[in-house]
């Protein structure tokens, strides 16, 4: 016992003099961490409270342009700025950048007088399906011409996407009033009283979301609760920086060599090594949560809610930070030098984090990548605690994620085993 | 050469080969170093030096033969017993550089199977015969050369070994501290430690070792008292001899 509590000492002693180590496996994560979080919440509030501010260039006279512009300002996602009418597309190019507007939306000329004439024939051509005559069917009325949306290419695509969708349902709505209008003025010839419209319109039923969670909480998960986990597993595989190094200049300087003469087994060097190391990566994981949890809302970031099974939290945390340890431990065997172990180290931890889903969720990945992701080992990580984050699930929940992660390390573990061997250095 | 003293070591027929390497390999090959002899074994690079020393050790296993520490086989069975008997100053600085001389002993000091009580007593003891003292909670990466090498020897001799390996146990130093290290090690040797000595530093050599080796080629050309080896050769020195027996071409 002796012995190992001496490896422990030598160990933490060789850590806290890695004053680069330290700060890639502390300062790096939490920078980290509340960057992609907060760029997160940005993006949240950019469609749910900053608005997204877009330029309208309305070269229609009429009211149903008005109207346009009307319902795209109650969509909530915008900030609308209007331009003159008589704008060409370089001028509005240049608006958009002046304005730093990323989107801008042209309506067309005459744009009231085709959705008026399209909704017309559309009433008349319901009128004659019910059998009753219409006054006049405009045959051959033709399309509305196109609204332009001019977008900055630095508009993610989602994001774009939502965008044209909720202009979608704003030009919906003008053009289904048209008809509705037109449908009502032709069976009753007085026109639409504006209570039915409204009605008629804003009739629609509404969605509520509930997060589906083991524990029943109804609390939507934030950008906190789905980034602080993912970063804090980085954080922790980010250990290699430090313990890869330490293999590799063990091996270097021959202290292996020297241990191997001297009268204990090698497994007292690894145990130590692997409490070490483990020991780190649980406190990480603290200083990460407890950043989330009481610094994360002093910076107007979401706060992190810390799941209702404490335990299974450190379970899970200390079989990632054994996994961590693990790999680290397997890549500094096998590299020669510090400049190996760090550049593999770092980049084999950014594919992993790739294909784990902690850059980009699983779900949107294809197939081939899907398979991909079971093998590295932050996907278990990442699923076990978003098990416990944001699905409310306890312990026995998220089994099915450890019993992966810990052959994961098993493997890890052998691997070593034979490279040290292999090596004759046990 | 007779021995009359109980053997310290005993290499017994031992054949070595390395796996997909046969530049230096052993076949056959046996040396007996008897208790308290200040043993040099010498040779030129790539003659086998490291090789037999490691297998000494146990560093590496012959695949033939035998080889016995102070009566006691080295192999897996009773490698821990084994082990405690010998203590091993490697060329390099076999220790964590982060740490002071007093941390590195105490690791050490555990490794070797010592106890708090007396690891504390031979650190004060040793970081004072080799005037580490001062500097006993300093960073061992800020020393010089000298002073790590210092650090190098304290670690290998922590636990009092009955043999002690040394290789270039001196080299980089000043005069200074060669000479003081080898004072230490005639007074280790004067208290009953075996010493195995190989360096490329011939004339060091001369005043540390009475008995030597010359090995080359993975075979043992002579072995002898060094004066009796120089008398018989009729040569001068140890470099006289060395060169005479294994010529003067360049070795890789």
């Amino acid at each position: 016992m002796f012995k190992l509590w001496a490896s422990i000492l030598k160990d933490f002693r060789v850590l806290v003099r890695d004053g680069i180590g330290l700060a890639l496996m502390f300062i790096m994560p939490i920078v980290l961490v509340f960057v992609v979080t907060d760029i997160q919440n940005s993006t949240f509030n950019l469609i749910n409270k900053n608005k997204l501010p877009i330029l309208i260039c309305n070269r229609d006279t009429g009211q149903s342009s008005k109207q346009l512009i009307e319902a795209i300002n109650k969509i909530g996602m915008f900030k609308v700025s209007q331009l003159p009418k008589n704008q060409d597309k370089n001028t509005i190019t240049d608006s958009m950048k002046a304005k730093e507007a990323l989107l801008s939306v042209v309506i067309p000329e005459n744009f009231t007088v085709r959705v008026k004439a399209k909704s017309k024939s559309v009433a008349g051509k319901a009128l004659t399906s019910f059998g009753l005559q219409a006054d006049s069917i405009q045959k051959n009325v033709g399309e509305v011409d196109p609204l332009i949306l001019y977008y900055n290419p630095v508009l993610q695509e989602s994001l774009r996407l939502s965008v044209k969708g909720g202009l979608q349902s704003a030009l919906q709505l003008v053009e289904s009033r048209e008809t509705l209008r037109s449908l009502y003025f032709s069976i009753n010839e007085k026109p639409l009283p504006a209570q039915l419209e409204d009605e008629m319109l804003n009739n629609k039923a509404v969605i509520n979301e509930i997060p589906v969670s083991k524990d029943g909480s109804l609390k939507a998960p934030n950008a906190a609760q789905h980034n602080v986990p993912s970063w804090t597993i980085f954080a922790m595989f980010f250990v290699i920086m430090s313990l890869g190094g330490s293999v590799v200049r063990e091996k270097v300087s021959g202290s292996f060599i020297r241990l191997k003469t001297l009268p204990t087994n090698y497994v007292v060097g690894l145990l130590s090594k692997q409490i070490t190391y483990v020991v780190v990566t649980v406190f990480q994981a603290i200083v990460i949560f407890s950043l989330g949890i009481w610094v994360f809302p002093l910076v107007g970031l979401p706060g992190l809610n810390l799941p209702s099974d404490i335990f299974g939290l450190f379970v899970v945390t200390l079989v990632c930070g054994w996994c961590a340890v693990s790999y680290a431990i397997c890549v500094g065997v096998f590299a020669e030098t510090h400049q190996q172990s760090n550049g593999f180290g770092a980049i084999s931890i950014v594919i992993l984090a790739a294909i784990g889903g902690l850059m980009v969720p699983t779900f949107t990945m294809d197939t081939s990548l899907k398979t991909f992701a079971n093998v590295s080992p932050m996907h278990w990580c990442l699923q076990a605690y978003y098990g416990l984050f944001l699905e409310g699930g306890r312990l026995k929940d998220v089994l099915g994620n450890l019993v992966p992660l810990i052959g994961i390390i098993l493997v890890f573990q052998l691997i070593t085993f034979i490279g040290l061997k292999g090596k004759n250095l046990i | 050469m007779e021995l009359s003293s109980p053997l310290a070591i005993d290499v017994e027929n031992i054949a070595f080969r390395y796996p997909g390497n046969a530049d230096v390999s052993f076949s056959n090959l046996s040396l007996k170093i008897a208790k308290g002899e200040r043993f040099g074994l010498f040779g030129p690079n790539g003659a086998g030096k490291t090789t037999l020393i490691s297998l000494m050790t146990g560093l590496l296993s012959a695949d033939e033969g035998h080889i016995k520490l102070l009566g006691h086989e080295i192999g897996k069975k009773n490698e821990n017993a084994v082990n405690k008997l010998f203590g091993f100053v490697p060329q390099d600085f076999s220790f964590y550089q982060e740490l002071s001389p007093a941390e590195n002993l105490e690791f050490f000091g555990a490794w070797s199977g010592l106890d708090r009580q007396t690891i504390k007593k031979r650190t004060n003891e040793l970081l004072h015969i080799l005037g580490l003292e001062q500097v006993r909670d300093k960073r061992v990466e800020k020393f010089s050369g000298g002073m790590k090498r210092r650090v190098n020897l304290a670690i290998g001799v922590i636990h009092n070994p009955q043999i002690l390996f040394l290789d270039e146990p001196t080299v980089g130093v000043d005069v200074q501290t060669g000479h003081a290290i080898i004072n230490y090690l005639l007074e280790l040797n004067k208290n009953g430690t075996t010493l195995i000595y190989t360096s490329h530093q011939l004339s060091e050599a001369e005043e540390l070792c009475e008995d030597v080796a010359l090995i080359d080629e993975g075979k043992i050309i002579v072995q002898d008292k060094l004066t009796d080896l120089l008398k018989d050769h009729d040569q001068e020195t140890l470099e006289d001899l060395f060169l005479n027996l294994t010529g003067k071409a360049y070795r890789n």
